[in-house]
């Protein structure tokens, strides 16, 4: 299923701003990581569909996941 | 700090007074509050000579502590009608601390044309007639007093808005590159220019490192503090490189990047207006990604942002400032942002205010979308100018929307609303609806826990915890905001325990105190309880704790969220 994993900040280096990606059915957001190299405890946020999730959550079609290392501003 | 400097401009005279005990444990926005509630009557004309202005170093500037440069002004603000406090960094804050000054208040109304410049010293205030820089941009303005007293001098000075009694306009104080900071928020400029002060110049002279009751335990607990600011990954490395701006992407990925004048959610060219566009025009034109604003910032969350060409456009380049611009106003060009940023420094204008203002005009057709060259052009030929249009628009968003029969106007007692919508982002509705400010995302930074999973998470699309998160943070950024730190020590206070222990150190080993954090929260909620009283004697009364019709009628993409918190919950903000 393809699913669009959009990068921010820090975790744009040396990846990519934002790729379509073919994967497996039932595939979580900590598999996506994995496959990215990046280190959850370097995560800030994740949404899905502009929601914040949990690294267990399950992929379905067409879903578009934003990856954010911690960061803030104000 | 031992004394306060009290100025009259009615008689252009000038006491020096010794700290009321009462006043004695108190800093930053805890002093100018409590000076403004003591001495200003609630129901007076903002513009008269009934108003004053307080400007106060927080209670730990001065010292060594790291990102203690800040200080706070006070006075009853032309554009909300409430107390207002505003904070800046710069270098003023430190002079004034360590030149013993507990607080400025400049009171009172000279009957002539005449401007006038304080010259503040060790011994007193000298107060002499202003003339050369009359008219001048703040940056000029900056240029002259160095040359006219030294490059040490502080400087506090008004640009062009300031001198026309503006409600946009602010107060703007001088940086370590003599480029500007600013009292934003809420039209204190207006107040300074109601009093023809056109700067106050702060002569460093005979200022000393400020006496620590126990000076072991006092370096100690800065050690602890900055350590912990360096360990944040946002305090220590976030801010640093991609400055504030870094939220465009992260809040229009939430859904809460107002739009187009708050329409919808996300905005189509957010990836040109962001933090990580910005960091890379920086790089590649060789200005500089992390900047301090005042001096022993380790934060750095400030920039030098050049155009193509490798020239100097503009510094301090804020989220809040891209965002209005960028996104509510549709200009998708980052570079006449900057150049717009720069602009609004030099006429000394909120950069929040402003552009949300403008947003407000395009969308009474004022302006076409989106057209930065025509907000150039209105910002310097009739902001600066004055002319019937420029004060029109001078006016401020609440002014323009009623001068053109619209219902989409975003603000909350008469003052902007910031870069975050409250419906997809309900704990900042509460905190624009409920802080004695009018609408200010600094007065609780609710983004934190409902976005940024700073101090735990609470689903920013419900109502339920929002009305005890931003009582909670509401209370302690009053503390902060009186001890001269820069509020982004918030991000690991909120994270890591250690953090606001070494504040509280700080404070005992400055002062000889045995506070506690319990201490440090009643202080934070005595601040919110006198700006609440006195709003109330204003006339800001409970009806005035909401927000906008418009949040409530209007749903917002993408998440069709509206506002819908019950005001009857909303008001037991005030039960603490």
């Amino acid at each position: 299923m393809l699913i669009t994993i959009k990068l921010f900040a820090t975790f744009r280096q040396d990846r990519f701003r934002v790729a379509e990606r073919d994967v497996a059915e039932g595939t979580t957001v900590a598999d996506v990581l994995r496959a990215l190299d990046i280190d959850e405890p370097e995560v800030g946020m994740l949404f899905v569909r502009g929601r914040h999730v949990e690294t267990d959550r399950v992929l379905v079609e067409g879903d578009a996941l934003a990856i954010f290392p911690l960061v803030g501003g104000g | 700090m031992h004394k306060i400097y009290r100025v009259n401009m009615t008689d252009l005279s000038v006491k020096v007074e010794p700290v009321p005990a009462e006043w004695a444990g108190l800093g930053g926005r805890a002093l100018t509050s409590t000076i403004v509630a003591a001495e200003v009557p609630p129901t007076c004309h903002p513009l008269g000579p009934n108003n004053k202005l307080v400007f106060a170093p927080g209670l730990l500037s001065g010292t060594a502590a790291s990102n203690a440069g800040r200080f706070s002004c006070g006075a009853k603000s032309p554009l909300t009608g409430g107390i207002k406090e505003s904070s800046a960094g710069g270098t003023s804050s430190r002079i004034i601390a360590r030149l013993g000054i507990k607080a400025i208040i400049v009171e009172g109304q000279p009957a002539g044309d005449a401007w006038y410049a304080l010259v503040v010293g060790k011994d007193g205030v000298e107060i002499r007639e202003e003339t050369e820089t009359l008219g001048l941009g703040t940056f000029a303005t900056v240029e002259k007093i160095n040359a006219r007293h030294g490059e040490d001098f502080g400087v506090i000075t008004l640009g062009p808005a300031g001198e026309h009694m503006m409600a946009i306009s602010n107060i703007s104080v001088k940086d370590p590159e003599s480029k500007i900071r600013s009292f934003g928020r809420g039209g204190l400029g207006a107040v300074m220019g109601s009093k023809r002060v056109k700067l106050l110049a702060i002569d460093p002279t005979g200022g000393a490192p400020l006496a620590l009751a126990d000076p072991a335990k006092f370096k100690e607990a800065n050690r602890t503090f900055t350590k912990t600011l360096a360990d944040h990954p946002v305090s220590g490395q976030g801010l640093k490189k991609y400055g504030t701006a870094v939220l465009v992407n992260v809040i229009n990925e939430a859904g809460g990047l107002p739009t187009k004048n708050f329409t919808t959610g996300q905005c189509d060219h957010h990836d040109q207006i962001s933090g990580e566009q910005m960091y890379d025009n920086i790089v590649a034109r060789e200005g500089e990604p992390s900047h301090p604003c005042s001096p022993a910032c380790q934060i750095q969350c400030s920039q030098v942002y050049n155009d193509k060409d490798g020239k100097y456009l503009t510094s301090g380049f804020e989220y809040e400032t891209i965002w209005a611009l960028g996104a509510d106003g549709m200009i998708k060009d980052l570079d006449v942002i900057a150049e717009i940023d720069n602009v609004m420094d030099d006429l000394g204008v909120d950069s929040i205010e402003t552009p949300v203002m403008f947003a407000v005009a395009m969308e009474a057709g004022l302006l076409p979308w989106g057209d930065g060259a025509r907000m150039l052009q209105l910002l310097r030929e009739d902001i600066a100018k004055a002319t019937p249009l420029g004060r029109l628009l001078g006016g401020g968003t609440g002014h323009v929307g009623r001068a053109y029969g619209l219902t989409r106007i975003p603000v909350v007692k008469n003052q902007a609303i910031p870069a975050y919508d409250p419906r997809p982002i309900k704990g900042i509705g509460v905190t624009y609806a409920t802080t004695t400010m009018g609408a200010d995302h600094t007065a609780g930074y609710a983004i934190a826990t409902n976005i940024l999973n700073v101090g735990g998470k609470v689903d920013p699309l419900k109502n339920d915890g929002q009305v005890e998160l931003s009582r909670n943070l509401q209370i302690a950024t009053a503390a902060v905001d009186s001890t001269g730190l820069c509020l982004f020590i918030a991000f690991p206070a909120l994270d890591i325990p250690a953090c606001l222990g070494s504040v509280v150190e700080m404070l005992n080993a400055r002062y000889g105190l045995a506070l506690t954090g319990d201490d440090v929260v009643a202080l934070g909620k005595n601040v919110l309880k006198i700006e609440h009283a006195f709003n109330l004697a204003a006339g800001l009364g409970p009806e005035t704790d909401r927000l906008p019709e418009f949040f409530e009628l209007e749903s917002i993409a993408p998440h069709d969220a509206k506002w819908d918190m019950d005001q009857k919950e909303l008001a037991t903000f005030w039960n603490f």
